[in-house]
């Protein structure tokens, strides 16, 4: 069984978000980045159905130099090897153009990522990829098993839960219940060192959407204070004075 | 400018999410000379339709074939496309829900169309295509281009108003050609929650965190949400230690929400926590912690314990609710 794992980068979620070059760009001084919460999810996952039945698991990411650090961590973790291709990641069309380019001729049966990356949270890499590589896509998926070449799965659906059955391959997004992170042991760090990580030239894709600014929301407004002993105020003023009720 | 809207509906009803995806798309029609198709897949009976018509529909795309009767992306997002093709369109509408972001890349990548999620402006279309979108959980907010001559937008729930724009929209059948014979997936069964509002397209949520001492102290949040119709929801810590499920959770790890009144009770307000409810149009923090980091983001505040605090909004809750009946 062949797994593949899409990783980004993204800050750690306790930054505080500003913006550099006339908030044309996020700044990172300062800040810590880490492996996208829900991309760790399905790595860990990936790793527990290999570990059952066999097989390997790649990680693959489209970014510079600089997300080494969080490529290692996904080998410590205990991925086979890693791929980065090397380059900026645009937008999510071109991101997922790499990786279905790299993916196309290496006959995964799962290709899982998170969710959304806590920083863009477009939520949009698992259905492009299962059209460019034309593979089913599941998105939001809290279980997963694999038996005899299916994939048995529950996902969340607006109001509700699904559970379904698809024939490999196909293409999956990790949601929170899906397992809990694994942290790395000292084992698994050492034995990253040495695991190959190769770096791949991207393709000429062109992205289809640029971000042209930032913004920080306006900060609040002071809090008015309801007197405890008269909590019963508070559905009087969301009433005639918020109007939200 | 031709614009498709995503006209989901869930057992027949058309869904109020896609509803404010038509008002969305009528709005810019009206700026741009331009009409709007929605796109309906799946078995909906014919007097449903006038609704789409109310908010703005000039023209119905009906999918009704069989192979729609159940969710998937790989088909439906066929039947988008094929719409989008069959109209000659620009711009495709979708709602950021679950459903709506499965189709919505799928349709991008089979159009090359460029893609954004979770916007919450309309566009602008002085200098290119711009879209203004929530980003970093709702800590920041991004105004992106997009380039291609199709472009295909989420539009986050609950950001949009359903405005009334009367017209007589007309039917026409459509077939997109799809076998069900090549389908790798196969549904096995829907579980919904029934009489519960849902979190994620809710107006109102009432969320509970570890102030509320254990999940037998809930009822106390469940019947404040269903005296006010809000949804239920609770802090990562609560769902960590499964007092509530994780589909529950909101912050930056778990649900990003949207709603009119966001009313937490015995939360803090970590950084993660405010990332996911800070578009709220209102907030109300209780906590018996004067010092609780919400209050500086909240717009009532109420210093006190919950469970004294509680009972007394409950009761004038209902009371203003048997006022209003």
């Amino acid at each position: 069984m062949k797994v593949l794992v899409c990783i980004s980068q993204v800050p750690d979620t306790t930054t505080k978000v500003g913006f550099t070059d006339n908030n044309t760009k996020f700044n990172n001084q300062g800040v810590q980045f880490i492996i996208n919460p829900y991309d760790e999810l399905a790595l860990t996952r990936a790793l527990e159905i290999t570990e059952k039945q066999g097989g390997t698991v790649t990680v693959i990411n489209v970014g510079l130099a600089d997300t080494e650090p969080s490529i290692r961590k996904a080998l410590a973790i205990g991925a086979n090897d890693a791929v980065r291709i090397n380059a900026e990641p645009i937008d999510a069309f071109f991101v997922a153009e790499q990786i279905a380019n790299y993916a196309k001729n290496e006959n995964y049966d799962l290709i899982l990522t998170g969710r959304e990356s806590i920083d863009y949270n477009g939520g949009m890499m698992a259905g492009l990829l299962g059209e460019m590589l034309q593979l089913p896509s599941v998105n939001v998926i809290t279980a997963i098993e694999i038996e005899n070449g299916m994939a048995k799965l529950e996902r969340d659906i607006d109001g509700g839960r699904e559970r379904l059955e698809i024939k490999l391959p196909m293409v999956g997004s990790a949601q929170k219940e899906l397992t809990e992170p694994r942290i790395p042991n000292m084992r698994g760090i050492m034995a990253a060192r040495t695991k190959p990580l190769t770096m791949v030239e991207p393709i000429g894709a062109q992205a289809n959407t640029q971000t042209t600014s930032f913004e920080n929301p306006a900060a609040k407004g002071a809090c008015k204070m309801i007197d405890p002993a008269n909590a019963a105020q508070l559905i009087e003023l969301l009433h005639n004075e918020a109007k939200v009720i | 400018m031709k614009i498709i809207v995503f006209a989901e509906n869930q057992d027949g009803q058309f869904k109020k999410s896609s509803l404010e995806a038509i008002s969305y798309a009528a709005q810019i029609a009206a700026k741009n000379n331009g009409s709007v198709i929605a796109v309906s897949i799946g078995q909906v009976s014919d007097d449903k339709f006038a609704e789409l018509g109310k908010y703005g529909a000039d023209q119905i795309f009906n999918y009704s074939q069989d192979v729609f009767n159940t969710f998937y992306g790989e088909t439906y997002s066929k039947a988008l496309a094929h719409a989008t093709k069959n109209a000659n369109a620009e711009l495709v509408i979708v709602s950021n829900t679950y459903s709506g972001k499965t189709v919505a890349p799928r349709v991008a990548a089979q159009l090359g169309a460029g893609i954004v999620s979770g916007v919450i402006s309309f566009p602008s279309t002085e200098n290119g295509f711009n879209v203004r979108r929530s980003v970093f959980s709702g800590k920041a907010f991004a105004d992106v281009a997009i380039n291609t001559s199709i472009k295909v937008l989420a539009i986050t729930p609950n950001s949009f108003s359903i405005v009334e724009n009367n017209k007589t929209a007309s039917i026409e059948n459509m077939d997109a050609g799809i076998s069900s014979d090549t389908l790798a997936s196969k549904s096995i069964e829907v579980a919904r929650a029934t009489g519960k509002v849902i979190l994620t397209e809710a107006e109102l949520v009432i969320s509970g965190g570890r102030g509320m001492k254990g999940p037998e102290n809930w009822h106390l949040i469940e019947e404040l949400a269903d005296t006010l119709g809000a949804a239920t929801a609770c802090s990562k810590p609560v769902s960590d230690i499964h007092w509530r499920p994780h589909s529950e959770h909101v912050g930056q790890t778990g649900i990003t929400i949207k709603p009119n009144l966001y009313i937490a009770i015995g939360i803090s307000g970590a950084i993660q926590h405010l990332a996911g409810v800070s578009s709220s149009k209102v907030i109300v923090a209780i906590n018996k912690d004067p010092e609780a980091p919400f209050f500086k983001a909240a717009d009532y505040g109420i210093v006190g314990d919950a469970f004294d605090v509680l009972p007394k909004i409950i009761e004038a809750a209902k009371t203003f609710k048997s006022q209003q009946a």
